[in-house]
């Protein structure tokens, strides 16, 4: 017999052959045809035009070629449901037929055949075969409700099918009972709340005793069926178990894994005390080792989950380390999830084996296992104090092989191991030094890094060795970008004399040449602390650091419940609940073990089950801890977070020195005439002094209004260095936006920026660098003026610039109408000023909506004779009120505006701010 | 449950494929785009497997490989994943009864029975009833076979009945057993001669040629069972039997073994298949026979020259010979020349595989053989180290390593009669290298 010819044939014109081959007379060629069809369907070709002629062919005796057709009828009926129809008769006829195969074939193919218009003619012939005489048919009518249920379910309810296969519980025959309780299971699933599957102590009852005799499927089925049930109490479950148990000697290692499954889920109410619970405990090992000698695939299957049982219950496996040692020639999936067990039943009994085994690993030829296998020798130390010694000088005896990425992974453990023991293994930093260069990866050099400024003060060229990392920073990961920046703070708090300028040369970096905002936050973070107060600074950045756990990569107890619930399936493969792979409703509603009874003591995890989702531990340390920098790595727990925010209060602010506070002074009281009240006085600055954005202009998402940057410092003027920029106010601060551009040959470096004082309290967010003042002799004309003076290493320059009024507009500008009118009344007349704004042909309302835009707000409006009177109010930055009273005459283009303000110098500054935004 | 089955070549062209959900596709386009994603993200993809089990575009791939052939199950749903590879592996041994080896061209040429079996075997993704010897009562390759009433309600209740592996009526001139015991003892061991891991996993693998329906007990040295029988009878009777007795950790059964009698009475009692099975699998740890002792030296002279000797002893009865003995010694990667001697047996360097390969064809007992190699090394700058990997063993020997003896195999017929007596039994022991390795 050689088939394999019909998977040759690409001829032109087959598809008129085969037409007129199917159409033949002889039984014979009528058969190879639909051979060949099926073999071109198999290979993707379409042929559904062949679908008459193919449905022809199923009128015959001959088994084989009617089940070819059947074959065919699945895949095409859908594409041609009306011709499907053709072949509903010949199915009703043959669920009559007296031959149960043909009976069983028929319900079978029928229910494949996912046409609504013949699930309609499934019916009748599928209650006859739920009640055939003949235990096969009826284990196919069976299945045949799931898969009617798949695609009309409510055809099925209406029919009254599920009682029926409810009836199907209790049937003679066990392998009808399992393929009853498989479709129910899979009904069900889709009805998380009906009590469909409606297990009772009876049902169950039949279940256990149907496990004993039926196939090795059928008692999967009934497992997996039986795993859903809660027993009512203690004793139930013990018996439950007990029939269960015997399920653990099945060859098939599905039927084994079900049971475990079953029984580690029922073994939660069982009372610890309790003698059977121990004998239990005990059954569980040898079939978990069993499953290890089985095919590569299911070793990996079972590996996955008895990685989740040694988690959940680590007593049972705990003598088991050897069955777990790597095997030279097993499949590197099989490694890595043996690598993973090892890890997690590291005891201090076997540490010494377990290590002996990892260093030959550590040797071997597949670069991800050999990772782990280092990674996991970190781990053991960091697990088992005792043999933490060993460890470091097993890893230090492979970096000595020089083999680069078991280098660079061993770098990143040891970090490790000195957040678990410090200040106990610093000897072999010297070696880590040694291999610097060596180190490609982030992850090692970020390890690298930390180790070097946790240790600054004992490494000698500690700040040589962070400034080799800081020459290439921009090219760096962000991981090892915020390492760095910490590690130098660090190094600047234990040795500040000699690395002031590595300080500040990171802090800008990370500010100001950064568009990553962590890291430019944590930059802002610690050059405040460092410039407010160096004492907390210390205390924050140099606190002690929480321990980091020995358990590491655990899964979270809520979701490792549900995945005990799981035993066997793909989510606990993939170690993810059903949820997160599955679509539609199947598998959304989220399995817990049953509460333990009896036992008080103990209290278990699984009996205090929340009701919060379960969600995988992410990766990385949480947000908190990567904002203070505690180096929390993802194996750490979190400690409570230092007091940080003490010292971050904005208005007192102390240059890195803190030796000028006469600077401070100027800068942070206002114009004492200006200020209105303390409290807005303290707010607005708090505004204000985080206005400044050194990084301006750098990946800044852009607001609504951008005007364009006006050249503040011509070239000519400052040796090279052109300073051009822009005001704006987003979310509430005030922007100086600058483009620094260099025009002359040489590299400037070293910049830093000062303003002078003025008008409103304008002062730099982030503190720089000393600079003397302008001198205060300059007279301020425009109130808005600002000087400005920008140092590099070539030279200081001043220059001013102006910003317009309306970056001055803060957000809650808007008054109350009372306090409005009483405001108005109560300025005097003397400092009101009257403008006129020409050519502006807006309406009231648009105009009105568009200084909204710029923070001057509409309070009321009145319509007097055609004339629209706008009542509006703006407040400053430092608390100044200015009322405005807009007139707007339909069809004039001249507005009056009337403004009133207690510091009338501001007034003529404010109508220009109105001219402009609304002409603009 | 599985959505659907698909059997590829090496070349990750599609065989058979067959769809039993809607959900991993529609019937056309659907299929075909997650028949390609497999192809492409599994057969050829660059990097090693990874794993058996694969999530492509929110489909789960479960698959495993023989030979040449590619076996995928296809599914959305959460299904028992471990199921879905025993159903493979059923699958493939269903395959191999049909028309031995799975080979591209015995699926294509099988292609229809493929479908026909895949139809029978698994239901809307349940797998049904597998016994090999149930589905050829009713799927043939003979065309139509007219069967009468009986017959046709005798294959139902068969597929369908308790006992699915045996048919009733089966008739032999010569009642006749055959019972192998099968051993692979799989070892680790360290350079200095000490055993990192050791155990044996065993197979009791049966033939039987009986009539009727055969009741069948099976009874071996399982410490536990001795233990028991010891309380009962004198102490004597302990210390002679207890030393004999063999400490079982785990054991499996043929479904046809009531594993709940298993579980209360620890007694192996079965209505056997007709034909080749495989009674039960077991894993011991303790007291197993070594039968061969591999002593590793490894010397490095200078950078470019390897001396290795390695010594084998046989540790068993000198009466009894070992057979098809194999040792496999791994060479580096820039070996450029061997000079082997050794003192039995023949021995070659297989620049291909990297390894000498030693063989001896047989070997009695309590001797010791020995072989040395100088390497010849070429100069590298290659800064790693050779990784050394182990030395391997192969060899049959007649004995089980485990210590385990059949102690009886009782048959009882009570509606034919033929007695216990009358079966003739057969027993063989045969002990194998599993993975039987030394670190050098």
């Amino acid at each position: 017999m050689t088939d394999s010819k019909y998977f040759t044939t690409t001829k032109k014109g087959e598809i008129f052959e085969l037409k007129a081959e199917l159409n033949s007379d002889k039984k014979e060629k009528k058969k190879e045809a639909v051979k060949k069809v099926i073999a071109s369907m198999t290979v993707g070709k379409d042929v559904s035009a062949l679908f008459p002629d193919v449905v022809n062919c199923m009128q015959t005796d001959n088994l084989e070629l009617k089940k070819l057709v059947y074959l065919y009828l699945m895949n095409y009926a859908k594409s041609q449901p009306d011709m499907a129809i053709m072949a509903v008769n010949t199915f009703v006829k043959d669920c009559e037929d007296p031959n149960p195969l043909i009976r069983a074939l028929a319900v079978r193919t029928m229910g494949c055949i996912r046409v609504d218009k013949i699930t309609e003619y499934l019916c009748e012939p599928l209650r006859k075969c739920l009640k055939d005489e003949d235990p096969y048919v009826r284990k196919t009518a069976a299945v045949c409700v799931a898969k009617l249920h798949d695609i009309n379910a409510q055809l099925v309810e209406d029919q009254g099918f599920l009682d029926t296969l409810k009836d199907l519980i209790s049937d003679s025959n066990p392998m009808v009972v399992a393929n009853a309780v498989a479709a129910l299971s899979e009904i069900a699933e889709s009805h998380p709340n009906s009590n469909l599957l409606d297990l009772n102590p009876q049902t169950i009852n039949k279940l256990l005793t149907a496990l004993n005799e039926c196939t090795e499927w059928g008692q999967i089925f009934i497992l997996d069926c039986l795993a859903n049930y809660t027993p009512r109490d203690d004793r139930e479950s013990q018996s439950i178990c007990e029939r269960v148990t015997p399920r653990l000697s099945h060859a098939n290692s599905a039927v084994v894994l079900s049971a475990v499954k079953v029984l580690m889920k029922f073994m939660e109410m069982l009372p610890k005390d309790l003698d059977y619970y121990g004998t239990l405990l005990k059954k569980l090992a040898p079939p978990l080792v069993t499953l290890l000698s089985a095919e590569p695939e299911l070793q990996y299957v079972a590996l996955r989950n008895i990685n989740l049982i040694v988690q959940r219950r680590p007593e049972i496996l705990k003598h088991e380390m050897k069955v777990f040692f790597v095997k030279y020639n097993d499949p590197i999936y099989v490694k890595l999830e043996k690598l993973d067990i090892m890890i997690r039943l590291a005891s201090q009994a076997n540490i010494a084996q377990v290590l002996a085994e990892l260093k030959e690993y550590a040797t071997e030829v597949d670069v991800d296992f050999v990772r782990k296998a280092v990674r996991a020798i970190g781990r053991c130390a960091i697990k088992v104090e005792q043999s933490a010694e060993r460890c470091v000088s097993t890893l230090l005896d492979l970096i000595q092989t020089k083999v680069n990425y078991v280098v660079q992974e061993a770098i990143v453990v040891i970090k490790d191991i000195f957040r678990k023991y410090p200040n106990k293994y610093e000897s072999v930093i010297a070696t880590l030094c040694e291999n610097l260069d060596s180190l490609d990866e982030p992850e090692a050099r970020a390890a690298m890094i930390w180790i070097v400024g946790e240790y600054a003060e004992r490494i000698d060229n500690a700040d040589e060795l962070l400034e080799s990392f800081l020459e290439g920073f921009h090219d760096e990961s962000t991981q090892v970008q915020l390492q760095l920046l910490t590690a130098i703070v660090k190094l600047f708090l234990k040795k500040p004399t000699e690395t002031q300028e590595l300080v500040q040369q990171v802090l800008s970096l990370a500010t100001q040449d950064s568009d990553n905002p962590d890291l430019r936050d944590r930059g802002y973070i610690y050059w405040r602390l460092l410039s407010t107060d160096p004492v907390a600074a210390k205390e924050v950045v140099l606190a002690e650091k929480p321990l980091i756990s020995e358990e590491t990569d655990l899964i979270e107890p809520t979701l490792l419940e549900e995945l005990i619930c799981h035993i066997g399936t793909l989510a606990s493969v993939y170690h993810k609940p059903p949820s997160a792979f599955v679509e539609g409703s199947r598998g959304v509603q989220h399995k817990r073990l049953p509460g333990s009874a009896g036992s008080v003591e103990s209290p278990d995890p699984g009996a205090a089950a929340t009701e919060t989702p379960p969600a995988v531990i992410p990766s990385q340390g949480d947000l908190l801890g990567d904002l203070l920098n505690l180096d929390l790595t993802p194996t750490t727990t979190t400690g409570p977070p230092p007091p940080t925010t003490s010292g971050m209060q904005m208005g007192a602010m102390d240059l890195l020195s803190g030796g000028l506070d006469s600077l401070v002074g100027l800068l942070h009281q206002g114009p004492p005439s200006l200020s209105a009240s303390p409290s807005t006085t303290t707010a607005s600055f708090g505004g204000l002094d985080d206005l400044f954005d050194l990084g301006g202009g750098v990946g800044m998402p852009m607001g609504a209004l951008n005007p364009p940057k006006a050249v503040w410092l011509p070239a000519m003027k400052a040796k090279g260095l052109e300073i051009s920029g822009v005001f704006v106010r987003r979310a509430g601060v005030i922007q100086m936006e600058m483009t620094l551009t260099n025009k002359a040959m040489s590299v400037m470096t070293d910049f830093a920026i000062q303003f002078n004082r003025n008008s409103f309290g304008l002062a730099p967010a982030g503190p720089l660098q000393i600079l003397t003042p302008l001198s205060p002799n300059q007279s301020i004309e425009p109130l808005n003026n600002l000087q400005v003076a920008v140092k590099n290493n070539i030279d200081v320059f001043y220059f001013s610039c102006q910003y317009p009024i309306s970056m001055l507009f803060v957000e809650d500008g808007k008054m109350e109408r009372q306090v409005f009118l009483a405001t108005w009344k109560d300025i005097p007349n003397d400092n009101e000023s009257q403008f006129q704004i020409k050519d502006c042909h807006l309406n009231s309302d648009a105009a009105s909506n568009k200084l909204q835009s710029s923070n001057i707000f509409t309070i009321a409006k009145r319509t007097v004779e055609g004339q629209d009177m706008l009542y509006q109010s703006m407040k400053l930055t430092n608390g100044i009120w200015v009322l405005a009273e807009l007139r707007v005459q339909a069809g004039n283009p001249n507005y009056t505006i009337s403004l009133k303000c207690r510091a009338p110098e501001v007034s003529q500054c404010v109508f220009q701010n109105y001219e402009a935004v609304l002409k603009n | 449950m599985i959505g659907g089955l698909f059997i590829y070549n090496h070349k990750g062209e599609v065989l058979i494929s067959r769809v039993y959900r809607d959900d991993i596709g529609g019937p056309l386009n659907g299929v075909m785009i997650l028949l390609d994603a497999f192809r492409v993200n599994v057969i050829h993809a660059r990097q090693q497997v990874r794993s058996p089990v694969t999530n492509i575009a929110r489909t789960s791939f479960l698959h495993v490989k023989r030979s040449n052939i590619w076996l995928a199950a296809a599914t959305k749903q959460n299904v028992n994943a471990t199921m879905v590879f025993e159903f493979l592996y059923k699958m493939c041994d269903v395959m191999a009864a049909y028309f031995g080896k799975i080979s591209e061209e015995n699926v294509k040429n099988n292609f229809v029975l493929i479908y026909e079996l895949l139809d029978e075997i698994l239901d809307f993704g349940y797998p049904q009833n597998s016994e090999t010897g149930a589905l050829k009562t009713f799927i043939t390759q003979q065309g139509i076979k007219s069967q009468t009433k009986e017959e046709q309600s005798q294959i139902t209740s068969q597929v369908t009945g308790q006992i699915g592996w045996r048919r009733e009526g089966i008739k032999y001139r010569r009642n006749e057993l055959f019972l192998d015991v099968l051993e692979s003892v799989n070892l680790l061991m360290s350079p200095q001669g000490q055993v990192l891991s050791a155990h044996v996993s065993g197979r009791v693998v049966m033939k039987s040629y009986l009539s009727g329906m055969p009741e069948c007990k099976f009874g071996m040295n399982d410490k536990i069972v001795i233990d028991k029988q010891g309380k009962g009878g004198g102490s004597e009777d302990v210390a002679k039997s207890g030393k004999q007795s063999i400490a079982i950790d785990d054991c499996t059964f043929h479904q046809c073994v009531r594993l709940s009698k298993f579980d209360t009475e620890r007694s192996i009692s079965f209505i056997p298949p007709d034909g080749d099975y495989e009674l039960m699998r077991y894993r011991t740890t303790k007291d197993i026979i070594l039968p061969f002792r591999v002593i590793p030296l490894v010397r490095e002279v200078g950078r470019t020259r390897l001396e290795v000797k390695v010594v084998i002893k046989s540790n068993f009865k000198s009466s009894l010979l070992a057979q098809k003995i194999e040792v496999r010694i791994p060479t580096p990667l820039t070996t450029s020349g061997v000079q082997l001697i050794c003192m039995k047996g023949k021995a070659k360097y297989k620049a291909s595989e990297n390894a000498i390969v030693w063989k001896v064809k047989r070997m009695a007992g309590m001797k010791e053989s020995q072989i040395s190699a100088e390497i010849e090394l070429l100069p590298t700058n290659d800064k790693k180290k050779w990784a050394r990997p182990p030395i391997s063993m192969n060899f049959e020997v007649p004995f089980a390593p485990s210590g385990l003896k059949v102690r009886y195999l009782k048959v009882f017929e009570p509606k034919l009669n033929y007695s216990d007596h009358d079966v003739i039994k057969w027993v063989r022991y045969i002990g194998r290298s599993g993975i039987y390795e030394t670190r050098c």
